[in-house]
């Protein structure tokens, strides 16, 4: 059975960890390299590392963050922040990285998800959605870190980006990123019927439940949390542990005790 | 050590599979050009996207025709794995034909199959020291169907049983990604280049 998988997520700017509260707020919370092989040890079923400042003089600095992460950490590693072109996927693949995360720009220019599904395949093409409720039942995206406005419905928005060459879906709730009151259920169901794609939940980790939630209630793939992990209020493997008394399929330590 | 070869054909990210087998305390070289492949002692044709364009860029170096007359260890991994087989049913372009039989999507959703899932394997060597059953972590949507059934290494449910690893002699392949899978994926690559000192010593 496909398990549940449990990602932590380092938002970084600058070459270090940060992590906002709804999009502000910053704080820094370490060094990525070491907290990505802290998390892999504890049991990460997968490391997503995403640049909020992503600017051009930055990129350097992540994609070196990136090549030391892959060399000491052997799990999936997702990178995203600010790529824009198939150059820029690339950079990052050759740097190390196994799925890459386009957000703002392919909103901006739709295609860019095919260019990119063309050039490498779409299972590691992955599309960020920030989505906020409009208060009326449906959700509209945000762009450039939660930003800017967009009149783009978000569950449309994850449907024709699956088609356009998007494999997996990663949703974040605005509303609940960083409040640690729980993921938004009614926003992940929405984009799980519309999609055939795995879909990641994110935005809102509180707890184990919030996760079982996400995975029951949502039907969600894999779950990203980012302050629970980084500020230790649980081990990854306390989560998993807690997911797997609840009946959730999740990837357990292994027997291997090798090399 | 053993002189591992892999092959690079322009897709995707060989970073991780040279992090993995240099964990191993290997020496992997990356190839492009079929006379590199002499000197190697064993092959690692990894590989991600679709087979058709990975076969165009094979075919424009001459390594398609190189590993055809490849006669040692040959580890192929996901797409790599694919184009062992005749022909793919994503583009229905010709692959390698090393093997009988077609790569098809698989019956599971959500599709791309991504994430952990259990490996049910037989005993082949590959598998030594890996309980059945361990998880390694897949991303794909397509996987082959041999003829010759006696092929089968191991099978992984998604919607209904698909072949997850496959073996022909020294030729053998897996759909999911060892350098991506933890402990369990580093045994296995281990386990490849045992293979790769054993293939020497029976030489």
């Amino acid at each position: 059975m496909l398990r549940k998988r449990i990602i932590p997520c380092l938002d970084v700017a600058n070459g270090r960890v940060v992590k906002g509260v709804k999009f502000v707020d910053i704080t820094d919370a370490g060094d990525p390299v070491e907290l990505a092989a802290r998390y892999g040890a504890d049991g990460a079923d997968e490391i997503c590392f995403l640049d909020i400042t992503a600017s051009h003089e930055q990129r350097s600095t992540l994609l070196d963050v990136v090549n030391r992460t892959a060399a000491t950490v052997n799990i999936p590693l997702t990178v995203g922040g600010g790529v824009a072109s198939v150059d820029d996927m690339r950079a990052v693949l050759r740097a190390g990285a196994d799925k890459v995360v386009v957000n703002s720009a392919s909103v901006a220019r739709p295609e860019l998800l095919s260019e990119c599904a063309e050039a490498f395949g779409r299972q590691c093409v992955v599309l960020a959605i920030d989505a906020k409720s409009t208060g009326n039942g449906s959700w509209s995206v945000w762009t450039h870190g939660g930003r800017r406005a967009t009149d783009v419905d978000a569950v449309v928005w994850a449907e024709r980006g699956t088609q356009l060459g998007a494999g997996e879906i990663l949703l974040t709730s605005m509303d609940k990123d960083g409040t640690r009151s729980g993921y938004d259920i009614a926003l992940l169901s929405a984009v799980r019927q519309a999609v055939d794609v795995p879909v990641i939940a994110s935005g809102g980790a509180g707890d184990a439940d919030d996760m079982i939630d996400a995975f029951v209630g949502g039907e969600a793939d894999a779950v990203l949390a980012a302050s629970i992990f980084h500020h230790g209020t649980y081990t990854v493997s306390d989560i998993k542990h807690l997911l797997a008394d609840a009946g959730v399929a999740v990837r357990e330590e292994s027997e291997i005790t090798w090399p | 050590m053993t002189n591992i070869a892999i092959v690079d054909h322009g897709a995707g990210n060989l970073v991780s599979i040279v992090n993995a087998l240099t964990a191993l305390g290997e020496q992997p070289r990356i190839v492009t050009r079929p006379r590199e492949l002499g000197a190697a002692g064993g092959v690692v044709l990894p590989g991600v996207g679709a087979t058709g364009p990975a076969m165009e860029r094979l075919a424009a170096t001459g390594m398609d025709d190189a590993l055809r007359e490849w006669e040692g260890p040959l580890l192929g991994i996901c797409v790599g794995l694919q184009l062992f087989f005749d022909v793919s049913r994503e583009d229905h372009q010709p692959c390698l034909g090393l093997m009988r039989g077609t790569v098809r999507e698989i019956a599971g959703r959500p599709l791309p199959h991504m994430g952990w899932n259990d490996v049910d394997h037989t005993d082949d060597p590959l598998f030594a020291g890996i309980p059945n059953g361990e998880p390694f972590y897949f991303v794909h949507s397509y996987a082959p169907v041999p003829h010759d059934r006696t092929q089968i290494v191991a099978t992984t449910d998604h919607g209904g049983r698909f072949v997850s690893a496959a073996r022909s002699g020294l030729r053998i392949g897996v759909q999911f990604h060892p350098e991506r899978s933890g402990v369990a994926g580093l045994r296995l690559l281990s386990n490849f280049a045992a293979s790769i000192e054993e293939a020497r010593r029976v030489a």
